[in-house]
């Protein structure tokens, strides 16, 4: 028997029992519908994770003083004071695959201008931080070198400072003088718009100024915070990490076996972090929805049983007009394999559109992967050969004298 | 008479029930030719429905040979018993066995479903022929729930013939029929094998069995008595004379 027949007689099967064939469906459907949905937002998430901190720079490379653990003591990083301007000297000689480097100093407080004033945070940094940020700016100048080394009073502001002080996000700010820790600084630029980051912080609320100005005339220190660097390119990222290392422990006079008392993170590893744990997510997603596949599995295997036994005689009179058992195997089979993948078609379409539901609806990113929809679709082939094997088997093992008689 | 179609010699049937073993068939011998029709007759347990079962090839005999148009049945695996059933057997039984919600035509295609050599606009047109053969041209697309008992089972024997098998085995195809349909049946069956086609029926009415050429008469497993209908009726005739009751009006 060929499979055009197969498939009609398995066709008109299904169309006797419409509203049976339906409610069986509707396991798969449901199965494959939450399996389509539930990767398209775990993948979705993932990548628009991706895409946000790679637009904070990929080939980013970021020095954290103090090491994550000394002695088996997990240490504050933040309070150690090991980095200083000499480390970003040494990297500047000694590192051929970083092309940028900042230092970095924060404080945090407010800003004041006229009666108006904001919480936010000032970072001392030098030229290179906005290229190492990938961040611009919008209108006005960056400082230069001759105001770093003379501590001038000069600043770049975010537009949320803007709005946050000067009560609108279009003012043109520069050219006034704003007040910091009682420190008058003149704005002389502002950054372009960054919007929020990963954490969902407001990467806007942010004013720069020359790190030596923020050293020495806010918070009256000589170390710095933290060091933050730009390989050449993101496939040298690894090579940058290693040259960095060794140049910090030879500025730090580290002897071999010494712990380093610093941290390096790169931008690569950080995507790499919440990939995993994105992955994670949609493993856990699709375990659950794969779960209700089962299950619809399970409940065609149902009906499958109750349409051999319904159907005895019928199988008889098949085999006594020539049908052999392998015939009949095939007959069942297809039909199981056809409730299966009906149901998979309609799944699939249901679930693309629940995910651009949900996406629109609640403006998550969603991400429909054409590899998502080819193994559902094969998964519920499967399933429908799976679930109606035993059933179908039953089938054809009938004796046809015994199947003729059965009442 | 023409070629021999069934050729059965000492022919043996025993079922294991248990630690019981029933002989239903004990040496059962029967030859029979083209255009033949006969009726083997016999009560409940005579072995009757072991040997229709042997004789269409849906169960092996113990012992003994059967050969069906010159194909010793002993030789052939299950797989083979399937085609040789889909080639040259005609099957009618008492209930009909139609196949529910599927038109009398689709019914009568059935078999041809199984022979991998008929294409599907060849199986139609058989299909057609034969129903027409059986006077049912203008219930084609009828379900069996639309027709009445006689017609279904006029299907089923449309369905028997749609192979052109060398014999058509009929199970007490008059047994859920009245009178009246019955002798529309046995009509029909009269006429087919009229043109040739060899048919072996099975039945315990005797009323019955008068339409038939010879009657073979089974009990407890053996052959007990064969004869020629002398005074073979003809259920056209008989049927002529049953008054169409008419009370109901």
């Amino acid at each position: 028997m060929n499979y055009t027949n197969l498939t009609k007689i398995a066709l008109n099967a299904l169309r006797r029992n419409k509203v049976r064939a339906f409610l069986t469906m509707l396991g798969i459907i449901i199965g494959v519908a939450s399996v389509i949905a539930m990767l398209a937002i775990g993948e979705g998430s993932k990548r628009s994770i991706q895409d946000q901190v790679s637009s904070m720079g990929t080939n980013m490379l970021f020095v954290m003083p103090g090491s994550q653990e000394r002695g088996g003591v997990q240490m504050g990083n933040t309070s150690a004071k090991s980095l200083t301007l000499e480390d970003i000297q040494t990297i500047r000689k000694e590192c051929p695959s970083i092309i940028m480097v900042s230092p970095e100093v924060r404080g945090s407080g407010q800003v004041i201008f006229g009666s108006e004033n904001a919480p936010t945070t000032i970072y001392g940094v030098d030229e290179d931080y906005l290229g190492i940020k990938k961040i611009s700016v919008a209108t006005g100048r960056m400082f230069t070198d001759r105001e770093i080394k003379s501590y001038a009073k000069v600043c770049l502001v975010g537009k949320t400072v803007i709005k946050n002080i000067f009560g609108s996000d279009t003012y043109d700010p520069i050219g006034q003088t704003i007040r910091f820790k009682n420190i008058p600084i003149k704005i002389i630029g502002v950054l372009s718009e960054k919007g929020q980051n990963t954490f969902g912080q407001d990467q806007d609320d942010i004013i720069i100024a020359p790190y030596s100005t923020v050293q020495k005339r806010i918070l009256a220190i000589t170390h710095i915070q933290s060091i933050l660097a730009s390989a050449t390119s993101e496939d040298k990222a690894s090579q940058a990490y290693d040259e960095m290392e060794s140049a910090l422990r030879q500025s730090h006079k580290l002897k071999e076996g010494d712990d380093n008392d610093f941290t390096i993170r790169s931008q690569s590893e950080l995507i790499k972090t919440f990939s995993s744990i994105s992955d994670v997510l949609t493993i856990l997603l699709g375990a659950i929805a794969g779960i209700s596949l089962l299950v619809g599995g399970i409940g065609i295997m149902n009906i499958m049983y109750v349409s051999v036994t319904e159907r005895i005689r019928e199988i008889g009179l098949r085999m006594s007009v020539g049908g052999r058992g392998k015939d009949i195997l095939m007959q069942f089979l297809m039909e199981s394999v056809m409730l299966s993948v009906i149901g998979g078609i309609i799944g699939i379409l249901l679930g693309i559109g629940a995910a651009k539901l949900v996406g629109s609806l609640m403006s998550w990113p969603v991400y429909i992967q054409s590899k998502a929809v080819i193994l559902s679709f094969v998964v519920c082939t499967f399933i429908g050969i799976f679930f109606g094997w035993y059933p179908a088997r039953k089938a054809a093992n009938l004796d046809p004298i015994d199947a003729l008689r059965y009442e | 008479m023409g070629k021999k179609i069934i050729e059965v010699r000492n022919l043996r049937k025993d079922f294991h029930v248990g630690e019981v073993t029933v002989h239903a068939l004990r040496g059962i011998n029967l030859d029979i030719e083209e255009g033949d029709f006969v009726a083997i007759m016999g009560t409940s347990g005579s072995g009757k429905s072991t040997m229709l079962n042997i004789l269409g090839c849906l169960d092996k005999p113990t012992s003994g040979s059967y050969i069906l148009d010159g194909v010793a049945m002993a030789d052939l695996n299950k797989n083979q018993l399937a085609r040789l059933r889909n080639q040259k057997l005609g099957f009618v039984f008492q209930s009909y066995n139609l196949l529910a919600r599927t038109t009398a035509l689709e019914n009568v295609e059935l078999p041809l479903y199984y022979n991998q050599n008929i294409k599907a606009k060849e199986r139609r047109e058989l299909a057609i022929h034969a129903l027409e053969s059986v006077g049912l041209a203008d219930r084609m697309h009828h379900t069996p729930n639309q027709l009445s008992g006689g017609q279904q089972q006029r299907v089923a024997i449309a369905r028997s013939l749609v192979n052109d098998p060398v014999v058509i085995l009929a199970d007490e195809a008059t047994g859920n029929l009245d009178t009246r349909t019955s002798y529309e049946v046995m009509s029909l069956f009269q006429e087919l094998n009229e043109k040739g086609k060899t048919i072996v029926f099975v039945t315990h009415e005797p009323d019955i069995a008068r339409f038939t050429k010879r009657n073979i008469v089974c009990r407890d497993g053996h052959i007990i008595r064969e004869q020629e209908v002398k005074d073979f009726a003809s259920a056209l005739a008989m049927l002529a004379e049953i008054p169409v009751n008419n009370s109901f009006e």
